[in-house]
């Protein structure tokens, strides 16, 4: 079902990327009061196995934001860093000094959220205006550990439909005083709902 | 423990004869299921995402899921002089990595995955000598098999050799 996307679709799919991301970079700047980049969408179509490849390889340690999206286009969303970046963060989001945060506690896993709250909406919201479908963010959890075990979980819904994955990914990039932030983040539709959002965007003949 | 060490990814299968190592890395709800048969020293390790391919809307790689992945499994590990009735089991991983409530009534698909690997493995014959199943962290895991002992890595839960 994945694998025989045509390119314009996969170029639709690029362009709701990066409305999701522009909206979700005005959000954290007004939260963060810090300006932080994102780039231009990735929509890449890979084997499953793969997909760790992408964070930089199944062992690596990294922390995670998933979040469902429910709603009549259902998927996954994964906002994923390094260790250090969510830790300036969190420094960013509570006021403290650079270098502050050096422990994944429980406030410091709640601020973690809430910024995966923040920029979830405002993506999905950009993305609901354009499309006209609806797509509810649940409440976020959040993991720190090996990014292959991270992953797990979206992989296994999409293992059930298939052995591809889509991927719309949006790089972050930013800093200042003492610290940098870079991430990953993920829309991942279910296979499924993408027919929903490309006819809802008028690039698929019904 | 020498020899070289033969990488397994996402629902994929190798075995291997002593001294070679076999290696998963970042299980999370998958689970690894290791056998092997200290007679000949012959180990193998599957890395299996989903429980059943009876379930799938589309099967495709069956390595993917533990009712077929297991029978494969076994069948390389008898090519390559194993045999079925001398082989343990040992399996990890299963886990929960992200919890929304802590009342959901479902079972996740981590613990799923560990039932089904535990039934396809009773109903092959096979023995679980260790089973280090469930939690919220992700494992990597190698089985050597020179000496059968499965070690087990995780992010702040400690290294375990079994």
């Amino acid at each position: 079902m994945l694998d025989n996307l045509s390119e314009k679709e996969l170029d639709a799919l690029k362009e709701i990327g990066n409305i999701g991301a522009g909206n979700a970079a005005t959000a954290l700047y007004q939260i963060l009061g810090m300006k932080i980049d994102m780039t231009v969408p990735r929509a890449s179509i890979i084997p499953l196995q793969e997909v760790p490849e992408v964070l930089g390889g199944p062992d690596v340690l990294v922390i995670g934001v998933y979040l469902r999206v429910l709603g009549d286009a259902s998927g996954s969303i994964l906002f994923v860093m390094p260790k250090d970046s969510a830790f300036y963060l969190v420094d960013l989001l509570m006021g403290k000094p650079a270098g502050d945060t050096q422990v994944l506690g429980e406030i410091e896993e709640s601020a973690l959220k809430e910024i995966g709250n923040i920029i979830s909406g405002a993506y999905l919201n950009a993305l609901s205006q354009f499309t006209n479908i609806s797509f509810i963010p649940s409440v976020p959890a959040l993991a720190f550990d090996m990014a292959g075990a991270i992953l797990d979980v979206i992989l296994a819904e999409l293992g059930q439909l298939g052995d591809y994955a889509l991927l719309v990914e949006t790089q972050f990039l930013g800093g200042g005083d003492g610290g940098s932030i870079t991430g990953q983040y993920f829309l991942i539709p279910d296979p499924d709902s993408l027919g929903t959002i490309l006819e809802a965007i008028g690039v698929k003949s019904k | 423990m020498s020899g070289n060490l033969i990488k397994v990814g996402m629902a994929d299968l190798n075995a291997a004869k002593s001294p070679a190592s076999l290696i998963t890395y970042g299980l999370g709800s998958c689970v690894g299921v290791t056998l092997y048969d200290e007679r000949v020293k012959v180990g193998g390790l599957a890395h299996i995402m989903l429980p059943d391919s009876k379930a799938a809307k589309e099967v495709g790689n069956p390595a993917k899921f533990a009712d077929t992945a297991i029978p494969i499994l076994i069948e390389k590990m008898e090519k390559l002089g194993a045999s079925k009735g001398r082989m343990v089991a040992k399996i990890a991983g299963g886990a929960q990595m992200f919890s929304f409530s802590k009342q959901d009534p479902k079972k996740s698909i981590g613990q799923r995955n560990a039932e089904a690997v535990r039934e396809k493995l009773k109903e092959e014959g096979i023995p679980i000598v260790v089973d280090e199943t469930g939690g919220n962290f992700g494992r990597t895991i190698i089985l050597h098999t020179d000496t059968g002992i499965l070690e087990i890595k995780t992010i702040g839960h400690g290294v375990k050799e079994l």
